[in-house]
């Protein structure tokens, strides 16, 4: 740019010599010496910059205008199912992508437009306002004092101590309607947590398959999802049922299960374990079939299928509960019960 | 009324203006607030973004809501997603579905809703961490420090809700994940279970439940905690870092009519057009590819959203405690993380109330700190960040350990011992840095300001000229205040008769004592060492 034409009054040391005065503390060397003298901009004193700014925030709200015509023709020529490959982000939906961009400029063009505008063309002086304490002057609370001692002192409210306590009485009493309506939110737990869909002689139906399993179906190594016969998914309560139902079984060699009890529920080997995990309720299924070890993947409580089921790391804090099964007459897999003790995470009545 | 023809010379503007004036009473408000001054700093627009993220959560909220069906009835998907065609799924998520595959723009509203929530909280928490660790929140403004810090709370809440409706596998495990922990409350766990969902887990009822909550209730509180916090901000005038002409009377700044309508005007239109961008191009919770949610199903690497972490943490970390009485489980395991979880956050919001008490100072202040010259509490501002950063790296510590091929039992570990030694070390090496920071702006302000220009000496002697500060300069880096530390007083009176000193007053001492005593703040220069050094010798 050419600074010829400016006029050299409008130059900042002009400026500077002629409006700035210094507060020296007479005495202390670090005293405030005041606000300092305004710098100029380029555009408080060059009229051919400040039209390069107004022209630039023109561009700014011009380009915001064209993005949101673009936006409405994107929304028009874009059919919702169309995906596009956009370098470097991949496969993509075409008209999220541009519906997003072109909205995105057209928002941002209009704030790009509006700050560069408040920092080149608006008046960058700054001023300096008063503040007044937050606190009422004596004044005026000896007033608000007295106003209060005397509509206090009206209402007989001190006086009149029965009028207060029972006004205090029915203010306490009358949210407990309130509270007593929320009684229904919910039914009492009852035992039914300690309840689940199985029980004697219900056969072990694979979760996939919908067909119910014969031991010679669970091969060494295999983690199988299970579920007691007579569910299906169009349940109106399966969500809920399965999310205690939910079983898992192995197939170990019977010499390596360690734990007594859990050799004497199993069948040939084949032990059910409950799918549940016990620290939070998340559903276990990672297996690790050489160490029988199961994960549950979202805080990795890791339970030894060979061994009871026991928590061997993690923030779980009991084995997962086993069920006892065996095989009816036709050879299928079937549960002699239901689960010994609650599934899930634990709770203060589970004992 | 002769004044037909005067009022038509008005301007229609102002008629309008004058007939609101005549009902609403305008122009009073306008002459205190219309030119009121704002101080400028780029740490101040932290808010505004918590704010305008706010009011973009708002305006795509209003819109997904004519779309989202907040129902757990399961029907099957019949929609053009091919991979999940024919599966069972509740209404919530299939209409989630119908948001992001058949309304035009259903996706990007969804993707912004999604990604200015998660940076509407992140942006409350900076703004906090701006306000505290310079001290905006002494008096006058302990209140709204707490309605701030009551937003943050809700805001995670919110999230949490928001994030739970679609009723996808990820975020059903994040709610069975919080089930689980109802359940490890002693003696109504059960019963706040059932009241919760209605029933058994999950049961048909969270959804619509968690809806009213998610875009009523909890919004309807913050948006009642935000008009507050923002008249309380007009009413207080915002403070500022010191400078010349900056004092704790005043306020220097620019103008709300025209510059800072325009800045934080233009700055809404930035932030939501970033928002924007970033929801073109950036896919947030993609539910398809996660699917419905089945109890009794789960994906690895299930993570919440952000926000969340530091408590996913609490959990992951905590040694599976339970103790078996009396026919009676307490699931330590579980209950100490949950209950661990709201104190952490409120050991960020009581500190204000500690340090007046410490200080005991009552006077209001509109000068902000630098976070050096305030090392007590700097120091326990950065203990406190090391506390969250360390949960949220227990929250994630299944990704720490896939990423960066870690053992997650030493990550597990490692996390139980930064628990507590973490902020202890982050504490005494953020007070140690603040103090050298002091120490060299008291060098600064007695030698002056290292000029980089080496001079020989006649006698051969290098040294660095030191250029003095202005005095602008010598004001800024001397206008903090320094308190001094409580004296409690001799322990006998004048007749020799033991004082009683309280034993809260003798906590208070030793606070003060490390707060302000001996080695704890770096005592600032005052003039007479100034003058003795510069007028003594030359150049230094």
């Amino acid at each position: 740019m050419s600074s010829q034409d400016i006029p050299e009054e409008n130059l900042p040391s002009e400026q500077d010599a002629a409006g700035h005065t210094l507060v020296k503390g007479a005495d202390d060397p670090f005293a405030d010496p005041g606000m300092p003298p305004h710098e100029h901009r380029i555009q408080d004193i060059d009229e051919k910059a400040a039209r390069r700014s107004e022209r630039s925030v023109a561009l700014l709200f011009t380009i915001s205008m064209l993005a949101t015509i673009g936006f409405i023709a994107s929304y028009v020529a874009f059919p919702v199912d169309k995906i596009v490959y956009i370098w470097p982000i991949g496969h993509i939906s075409a008209l999220n992508f541009a519906l997003g961009v072109t909205l995105g400029i057209a928002l941002f063009c209009i704030g790009a437009g509006a700050v560069h505008w408040a920092r080149t063309l608006m008046s960058d002086v700054e001023i300096a306002d008063e503040r007044h304490a937050i606190s009422a002057e004596p004044e005026v609370k000896a007033k608000v004092m007295a106003d209060f001692a005397a509509g206090a002192e009206e209402s007989g409210f001190g006086r009149r101590k029965l009028i207060r306590n029972t006004m205090f009485g029915a203010m306490a009493l009358v949210p407990l309607s309130g509270v007593i309506l929320l009684r229904d939110l919910g039914p009492l737990p009852e035992d039914k947590l300690r309840h689940t869909r199985w029980s004697k002689g219900k056969m072990l139906v694979n979760m996939n398959t919908h067909e119910p399993l014969r031991p010679s179906d669970v091969s060494v190594g295999s983690l199988t999802f299970v579920m007691p016969e007579g569910m299906t998914e169009h349940d109106h309560d399966f969500q809920t049922e399965i999310a205690k139902a939910a079983l898992m079984i192995v197939r170990i060699q019977p010499d390596d299960i360690k734990d007594k009890r859990e050799l004497e529920w199993s069948h040939e080997g084949i032990v059910a374990y409950s799918k549940i995990c016990t620290h939070v309720g998340c559903p276990i299924s990672l297996y690790e079939q050489q160490t029988h070890h199961v994960l549950c993947p979202c805080h990795q409580s890791t339970f030894d299928l060979s061994d009871g089921a026991r928590v061997i790391f993690g923030p779980a804090g009991h084995a997962l509960p086993q069920l006892r099964i065996g095989v009816n007459e036709e050879g299928y897999l079937e549960a002699l019960g239901d689960f010994e003790e609650p599934v899930g995470p634990a709770f203060w009545e589970r004992g | 009324m002769s004044t037909t023809t005067e009022n038509k010379k008005a301007p229609a503007g102002e008629r309008v203006a004058d007939w609101a004036d005549g009902r609403l009473g305008i122009y009073s408000l306008a002459k205190a607030n219309m030119r009121k001054i704002f101080p400028d700093h780029w740490s101040f627009m932290l808010g505004e973004i918590c704010l305008y993220s706010f009011i973009i959560i708002i305006l795509t909220g209003v819109y997904l809501t004519l779309f989202f069906h907040p129902s757990m009835n399961e029907v099957e998907y019949a929609g053009p997603y091919v991979p999940l065609q024919g599966q069972l799924m509740s209404e919530a998520f299939n209409s989630t579905m119908h948001i992001s595959f058949e309304v035009r723009g259903g996706l990007l509203i969804r993707q912004i809703h999604h990604w200015a929530a998660l940076i509407f909280v992140a942006a409350m928490l900076v703004h906090m961490m701006r306000v505290f660790f310079t001290g905006a929140f002494r008096k006058p403004r302990e209140v709204n420090w707490l309605f701030g810090f009551l937003l943050l709370v809700l805001g995670m809440f919110t999230g949490f809700t928001g994030y739970s409706l679609p009723d996808d596998l990820l975020s059903g495990t994040g709610v069975r994940f919080m089930q689980g922990a109802v359940l490890s409350v002693p003696v109504v766990g059960t019963y706040l279970s059932m009241f919760l969902f209605g029933g058994e887990f999950p049961g048909g009822d969270f959804v619509a439940r968690f809806y009213s909550v998610h875009i009523l209730l909890l919004p309807g509180i913050m948006m009642g905690l935000l008009v507050a916090h923002l008249i309380l901000v007009f009413y207080h005038k915002h403070t500022q870092f010191a400078g010349p002409g900056k004092t704790n009377k005043n306020v220097v700044g620019m103008p709300l009519l025209p510059v800072y309508m325009a800045k934080a005007g233009g700055f809404f239109f930035l932030v939501f057009g970033v928002i924007a961008v970033v929801s073109a191009i950036a896919s947030i919770n993609p539910i398809w590819a996660i699917g419905p949610y089945r109890p009794d199903q789960v994906s690895t690497g299930a993570q919440p959203d952000w926000y969340m972490g530091f408590s996913e943490g609490l959990i992951r970390v905590m040694p599976g405690w339970e103790v078996n009485a009396w026919g009676h489980t307490l699931v330590l395991g579980v209950f100490v993380p949950l209950m661990i979880f709201p104190l952490v956050l409120a050991a960020i919001a009581v500190y204000p109330f500690i340090e007046s008490w410490v200080t005991g100072d009552k006077r209001e202040h509109h000068i902000l700190d630098r976070p050096r010259n305030a090392p007590t509490r700097t120091a326990f501002g950065v203990a406190w960040l090391t506390w969250y950063f360390v949960l949220l790296v227990g929250g994630g510590n299944d990704l720490w350990a896939t990423h960066f091929h870690l053992s997650i039992n030493s990550i597990t570990w490692f996390v139980r011992i930064a628990f507590f030694v973490g902020p202890i070390i982050a504490f005494v090496v953020t007070k140690r840095i603040c103090l050298g920071l002091q120490r060299r702006d008291k060098d600064k302000v007695l030698h002056g300001r290292e000029s980089g220009i080496i001079k020989r000496l006649p006698h051969g002697e290098f040294v660095e000229v030191h250029e003095p500060l202005s005095q602008e300069q010598l004001h800024t880096l001397t206008a903090h205040d320094q308190y001094k530390p409580l004296e409690l007083g001799p322990e006998v009176d004048e007749n020799g008769v033991a004082r009683k000193v309280s034993r809260s007053q003798k906590l208070r001492a030793k606070l003060s004592k490390g707060y302000y005593g001996g080695d704890n703040q770096i005592p600032k220069p005052t003039a007479d060492e100034y003058k003795e050094i510069t007028s003594g010798h030359g150049h230094h």
